[in-house]
């Protein structure tokens, strides 16, 4: 009896091992086109999305989406809530603290300043980023008053509305917006280079995992179809492996 | 959702709108107005049910249960909501799967505490990271429906034992006179008559209650305001075939006069319960209807 016990428990937990194995929770904001949003549908949508399907299939790995806030992502992650951060975070120093990342899927890009005129005081005037961001650390760093967000989409609301003096994000992000305004917004300023490129973060404990999805973005970056991503959602110019 | 949906460039006036607002994500919406309620429908009795055993606990005789109640009631009562909504929930979830984690792997060999993350067996995660998006949603919503009655039933307990205190004392001494035992005096003359005490303060933290729903997203369920602010924020035309500007205004208009009827019905409501509690009671109120009675 106690061996039966034993082997249904041993079965039990193995069973229980491999398929723990099978599905990943990819944690996502869904807030950040062309990186990642909730789409038409309301399912959610993006270069990130697209970029970790593939990793996933690839790796073997069924990989299902979760969108979370993004002040509580880190936390929700290392409390084991979901698996990977896959969420245009930049690679920073104060961050590989508490997490780990995978190699860059994204290079180092610029951040740009947004304003609704040339004249905006950028050294001195209110600057808005969002919240517990490399650009929100940057500017409260650069002397300008930084105004924070807890959603990308409200820093852009904040220029319109004339809260804010210019916006400090993604250079990529911003760039449909300005094309979609009409004129309305413009870049000023010149681009300042952050960060380490974007990565994926793990939990420090899983290594496993993160060297899994670090081979395959590897391979992704050899034979091409990481550049084909990036063209299909950044546009020609932006950066290429 | 119709079939004239499909090109949605070629679309103008009413017709853009009927599909604007059926696309999936609308659907969201609507459907949180539905989580948001069953919310409130779970919520009430399950804070009412905290409250008084809070309160029944604070008025007990047997002191360490006296200790705890009234703890209960000033612990969670002076900590922030948000704090709250934030620690708790995290701390909540690890300890379900902490204890879990006891008795399903009782021969782990590794910390579960490693740095700063929390590693508990496979087999202990709840949910089971293989279950279906609907399980870890039911999840979510149990964690927060759990989270909010903790909260709200300490404030109801405070309520509920001011009310009993607020019974006219002898009104308990005539039960006892009769021979009732404290059991009885309890169950059949200080309950039936505190409620119109409590009334008053218990429909405060139902107002509260409605309104504290935004809370929700900070557990990582999607509420009502969290798609406005999703929906309503400037939409570029290469991610979307609905684009449009900063909508957001409208939006949470729609939220204001939903928020504003929801407080209407419920002020009735109250109204006819308080209306029903004070007949026969021996308050102003009471003594008006029977005035007006006779």
């Amino acid at each position: 009896m106690k061996k039966l016990l034993l082997a249904t428990a041993a079965l039990a937990l193995s069973s229980g091992l491999a398929l723990a194995q099978d599905v990943v929770r990819m944690g996502t904001e869904g807030a950040y086109p062309p990186y990642n949003f909730i789409n038409d549908a309301g399912t959610v949508d993006g270069f990130e999305i697209e970029l970790g399907n593939e990793l996933c299939t690839r790796a073997g790995l069924t990989c299902e989406w979760v969108t979370n806030e993004w002040d509580s992502i880190i936390p929700n992650l290392v409390s084991g809530n979901y698996d990977t951060i896959i969420a245009g975070m930049s690679i920073t120093a104060e961050r590989d603290e508490v997490i780990n990342f995978t190699q860059d899927y994204y290079p180092p890009t610029a951040s740009a300043y947004v304003a609704l005129s040339d004249a905006a005081d950028l050294a001195g005037g209110v600057v808005s980023a969002q919240t517990s961001t490399i650009q929100a650390g940057f500017i409260a760093e650069s002397g300008a008053t930084l105004l924070e967000f807890a959603t990308p989409d409200e820093t852009i609301a904040a220029v319109r509305n004339g809260e804010a003096d210019a916006v400090f994000a993604d250079y990529d992000y911003l760039l449909p917006i300005v094309e979609a305004s009409g004129g309305e917004l413009m870049f000023v300023g010149e681009p300042v280079p952050l960060g380490g490129g974007v990565g994926m973060g793990l939990r420090e404990t899983d290594l496993e995992l993160r060297d899994t999805f670090d081979a395959q973005i590897t391979a992704m970056k050899a034979d091409g179809t990481l550049n084909t991503l990036l063209i299909k959602w950044f546009g020609e110019e932006t950066q290429t492996y | 959702m119709f079939a004239s949906c499909a090109t949605p460039e070629t679309l103008a006036g009413l017709n853009w709108y009927l599909c604007y607002l059926t696309t999936g994500k609308h659907l969201g919406l609507y459907w949180a107005f539905g989580t948001v309620l069953l919310l409130l429908a779970i919520t009430a009795p399950a804070a009412m049910a905290f409250g008084f055993g809070g309160a029944m606990a604070a008025r007990s005789r047997f002191l360490p249960l006296q200790w705890l109640g009234k703890a209960y009631i000033s612990v969670v009562r002076g900590v922030p909501d948000i704090a709250f909504f934030l620690f708790f929930v995290i701390a909540l979830d690890q300890g379900f799967e902490w204890l879990r984690h006891q008795w399903k792997c009782p021969d782990w060999d590794q910390p579960i505490r490693q740095g700063n993350d929390f590693i508990v067996c496979s087999a202990a995660k709840l949910p089971l990271s293989n279950s279906a998006q609907w399980i870890h949603e039911v999840y979510g919503f149990a964690i927060a429906v759990l989270t909010f009655a903790i909260v709200f039933g300490a404030f109801a307990a405070n309520v509920l034992y001011g009310a009993m205190r607020a019974v006219p004392r002898p009104q308990l001494e005539t039960a006892e006179a009769y021979g009732m035992n404290p059991r009885q005096t309890f169950w059949r003359v200080l309950v039936p008559q505190m409620w119109v005490y409590a009334l008053p303060g218990l429909s405060n933290l139902w107002m509260v209650l409605i309104k504290s729903t935004p809370l929700l997203f900070l557990l990582g369920v999607e509420d009502i305001v969290y798609w406005s602010r999703e929906l309503g924020g400037t939409k570029t035309p290469q991610f979307t075939d609905y684009p449009h500007g900063d909508w957001r205004m409208w939006y949470f208009l729609f939220l204001l006069v939903f928020y504003l009827c929801f407080t209407k019905v419920s002020e009735v409501v109250l109204g006819r319960i308080m209306q029903r509690l004070t007949f026969g009671q021996a308050t102003s109120g009471g003594e008006a209807q029977r005035k007006a009675a006779t």
